[in-house]
């Protein structure tokens, strides 16, 4: 009748699908967009690089090479997410990661104990560690007020050093020369792979790669992560003063104590993203100069396009592991490698703007159909 | 209908709704609302908070559009898009809460975001002396190079309605435009605009004190549950109690509390407390005793010391000097969480800053607050059904109009959103009660209820400090009255023997025996 009880086709979508599921979708094909006219303005065929890119993907090997990286950046993912959550900004996630697996290397790799004990230990190490990294700016919010998005940044830049320092003095061993490294870790502490249970379901893994057991150890990061936030009454407490400070403090939520609490608990949770790399990965099992570098930061941006959420999460990080996986083959075939980057930039900018959109024609839409419910028995049979 | 142009006419109509819907997630705030304003008049539209009056308002400032019905200004057909819209048709909206800065003056306060570019070239005075017109023409004088914050409410109130005249409305509403002011200044406004309309303005105001909507108005238009309900073309031929009678279709509900209940158990005790924030002393050697089974009423213009002292009662203000004792114990230093769990129960006064998340779903908010207790949780874990369980039971005993327990709170009417709060909090069974403003911005039938929900738990021993604006609340509920002004106690007084008019001259500090500590020991 009005004009106010018209909607859009994109409102009714928006409310059928849900901007869940349309973000990322829209967000996909514009990062593709950008990118083919990207190469297209660099001079290369665009059709020839996604062909390219699409073959990669197809493969099986590609699948659990996207499955290892995808764990990898899924508990960095959440690490960092739990502190937005609450409105907190770790971005020292990736100093406490580094630090972390320094330490769970080096007093790992010295101890020699039966698997189910040794593989606990370096994950409490590594637990420790980040926590006790991540209570340096916790503490000092609490304290001195001082603002954690500085103190992180500055932070990473004391890990750094401090990693390096460590690594090269007191932590690496005499039997390689070459490079800076910690002994690697025994067997006895390295996490199984699941090829096994691939080939149980009939599933061929090929030999140039495995499963990597730590997919084990996210998924469990995971639910914890789920379970905390929407069955805990800490998560509650925590999504209270995430989303408005003045109510939970009127509600006896103390805002110190859930800083605090909370950038401890990110810290720890990142001190586990480098134990895919130390505890899983053949190619390191070991900390060393080619120890993985800024899971954290790629955490930063898998929180944002994940909107914090569990399965959010997880299914930014198997996206941002593919499209790494599926460019860099490119170079080989005379493709500019930052193609990617700009696929991930691109997909990142786009979802974040296409949800809020989205989440805000859902929402309007939500209201009109709850006043309608609302409106119609109140009318009797609609005419 | 009207075809006339001729906006100035006596007689002509200025505004015409006709059959105006609008709908809100669980209810409908406006189901075929009429309203018929003649220009030159004062025109007040009645009924009970949630009615459906503030909708409306703003159906006709432009703040939204209706989903049905139509809009005609001086006879031409409306379809504000818009406040600005509005303002181009001659309509000003003067808001309950002032939307000025308390850094300029009255008149940069005035001429702010008015097409800045061309008064630049025409320069201050230009405008200075425009509102000094206005305001000698109106009834509305005040000096132009006034600082809006050293003003008092009153005459920021003249500046707000000066801000619409001055863009030119020549049909001005305002929401609720008493509800901030003691009585002394409702007359002054009301002068003001008998002044306004005999100069060919239209004045539309929201009110629900019938005494002043019935001594003022030209006609009144009665809206009940959405819609229409009564067309009062000489309100000297109708009573205040027809017109209640018209607002909820029954006889009007009284706050009065009828025999004494208070005991000699002391449940709440503050001693010469002292709040300092900012460096300015906002609390000073505040005591006061509340006993099992007593309601101690604080009345006070805002911004006297009231808000202080609720959060420094609930732990949310540091407390510079002074004890506060809950059946005995020293709480002074002890945690909101604490209080809490202690058994203090709290409404804040801002229900949407410090009352609930509005993203949180009712149950949610329910629990907020009482999220470690039962039936929420065990402290570790939250029961979400024994959550949606209470909730539901709040919904009903409180009537919160909404389509279920799991919509955000934000899809809820304010007057639902504070039955929401008021319900989780009684439903906890606090032993002491912290309530500001428990009833502010809520319909007559829920407002009652939540008397009647304060009656029963005074009878059955609880203690509550009420603080609110409504006087008429004030005086029926409480068995202490105390009178806040500038941080200190100004008076205590028996609520058996003292009028709205009297509690106002104490309150604006025109009269009252200092009386520091002069509440019973």
């Amino acid at each position: 009748m009005a004009e106010a009880a018209e909607t859009s086709t994109l409102d009714r979508l928006a409310s059928r699908f849900g901007a869940n599921v349309i973000a990322p979708v829209l967000a996909g094909v514009i990062a593709i967009a950008v990118s083919a006219i990207t190469l297209y303005i660099g001079g290369y065929n665009a059709i020839d690089a996604f062909t390219e890119i699409g073959k990669v993907l197809w493969r099986f090997d590609s699948v659990i090479l996207i499955t290892n990286r995808g764990a990898w950046y899924y508990v960095a993912g959440v690490a960092v997410a739990i502190g937005f959550k609450m409105g907190l900004f770790n971005i020292g996630a990736d100093g406490q990661y580094r630090l972390a697996a320094l330490f769970a290397a080096y007093f790992g790799a010295k101890m020699s104990l039966p698997k189910v004990i040794h593989i606990p230990i370096v994950l409490v190490i590594a637990i420790a560690v980040g926590a006790a990294w991540a209570a340096i700016p916790g503490i000092l919010k609490v304290t001195r007020g001082v603002n954690e998005v500085i103190s992180t940044i500055m932070l990473n830049y004391v890990a750094t050093g401090l990693t390096a320092y460590l690594l090269g003095n007191y932590f690496r061993t005499e039997s390689d020369n070459l490079i800076a490294a910690t002994k690697a870790m025994p067997t006895s502490a390295r996490i199984p792979n699941l090829d096994g249970i691939l080939e149980a379901v009939g599933l061929e893994v090929p030999n140039s790669v495995q499963l990597q057991g730590y997919l084990i150890l996210a998924i469990l990061v995971g639910i914890g992560y789920y379970v905390l936030l929407f069955r805990s009454r800490f998560g509650f407490d925590l999504r209270a003063t995430g989303l408005n400070p003045a109510a939970a403090r009127s509600s006896g939520i103390s805002p110190k104590r859930m800083v605090l609490v909370t950038i401890i608990l990110s810290g720890a949770i990142a001190g586990l993203i480098g134990m895919g790399a130390l505890l899983s990965d053949p190619q390191h099992f070991k900390y060393s100069d080619q120890f993985p570098l800024s899971l954290g930061f790629t955490g930063l941006s898998l929180a944002l396009l994940g909107r914090n959420h569990p399965v959010g999460i997880a299914l930014a990080a198997v996206v941002w592991a593919g499209i790494e996986r599926g460019t860099q083959p490119l170079t080989q075939k005379g493709f500019p490698q930052e193609i990617g980057r700009i696929m991930q930039g691109a997909f990142l900018l786009t979802a974040v703007i296409v949800f809020e959109v989205m989440q805000r024609r859902a929402a309007r839409e939500q209201v009109r159909q709850a006043a309608m419910k609302a409106h119609l028995p109140a009318e009797g049979a609609p005419a | 209908m009207t075809g006339t142009t001729d906006s100035g006419a006596a007689g002509s109509i200025a505004i015409e709704l006709r059959d105006i819907v609008k709908r809100f997630p669980g209810v409908v705030a406006n189901d075929g609302v009429n309203l018929t304003v003649h220009t030159g008049t004062i025109h007040a539209i009645v009924g009970e908070n949630g009615a459906g009056k503030s909708t409306l308002m703003k159906t006709l400032y432009g703040a939204h559009l209706p989903d049905e019905g139509t809009v005609t200004v001086n006879g031409a057909v409306q379809h504000f898009k818009s406040p600005r819209d509005a303002i181009a048709a001659g309509i000003g909206m003067v808001f309950q809460h002032f939307q000025l800065a308390d850094n300029l003056t009255v008149w940069e306060n005035i001429v702010l975001g008015d097409e800045p570019g061309s008064w630049w070239k025409l320069g201050s005075k230009q405008a200075r002396t425009r509102i000094r017109e206005l305001g000698e023409r109106y009834g509305l004088e005040i000096d132009p190079e006034a600082l809006v914050g050293d003003l008092g409410v009153g005459q920021k109130q003249r500046v707000e309605i000066l801000k619409v005249l001055y863009r030119g409305a020549k049909i001005i509403i305002l929401d609720e435009p008493t509800a901030v002011l003691v009585p002394q200044e409702v007359d002054e406004l009301f002068n003001s605009l008998a002044e306004l309309t005999t100069g060919g303005a239209t004045a539309i105001f929201i009110s629900h004190k019938l005494d002043e909507v019935l001594e003022h108005a030209d006609a009144i238009t009665v809206i009940r549950a959405g819609k229409t309900v009564g067309e009062v073309a000489d309100p000297s031929t109708v009573t205040t109690h027809d017109l209640a009678e018209m607002m909820i279709g029954s006889e009007l509900p009284s706050p009065e509390t009828r025999e004494s209940t208070v005991t000699t158990d002391v449940a709440l005790e503050v001693r010469d407390l002292t709040v300092v924030a900012d460096g300015i002393e906002r609390l000073h050697d505040v005591s006061l005793t509340i006993h099992r089974g007593e309601v101690v009423g604080i009345a006070g213009v805002e911004g006297n010391g009231q808000t202080e002292l609720v959060e420094a009662v609930m732990g949310l203000e540091h407390v510079a000097n002074g004890t506060i004792l809950l059946f005995g114990d020293d709480i002074t230093n002890a945690s909101t969480g604490a209080r809490r769990h202690l058994g203090i129960g709290y409404v804040p006064e801002d229900r949407q800053k410090d009352g609930m998340i509005k993203e949180f779903s009712l149950w949610e908010n329910a629990a907020l607050g009482h999220q470690w207790q039962e039936p929420y949780g065990d402290g570790r874990w939250i029961d979400k059904d024994g959550a949606l369980q209470q909730t539901e039971a709040i919904i009903r005993d409180f009537d919160v109009r909404t389509p279920g327990s799991d919509v955000p709170a934000l899809t809820l009417s304010g007057g639902n959103q504070q039955k929401l709060i008021v319900g989780r909090e009684m439903m906890a069974k606090p032993k002491v009660l912290v309530a500001s403003h428990p009833t502010r911005g809520i319909d007559v039938g829920a407002q009652a209820a939540i008397w009647d929900v304060i009656r029963d738990a005074r009878r059955a021993g609880l203690g509550v400090l009420l603080i609110s604006a409504d006087l008429e609340e004030l005086i029926g509920l409480s068995d202490t009255l105390l009178v806040m002004f500038d941080g200190r106690i100004n008076a205590q007084l028996d609520p058996a023997d003292v009028t709205p008019a009297v509690l106002g001259q104490y309150m604006t500090g025109a009269a009252g025996a200092v009386a520091n500590g002069a509440n019973r020991g």
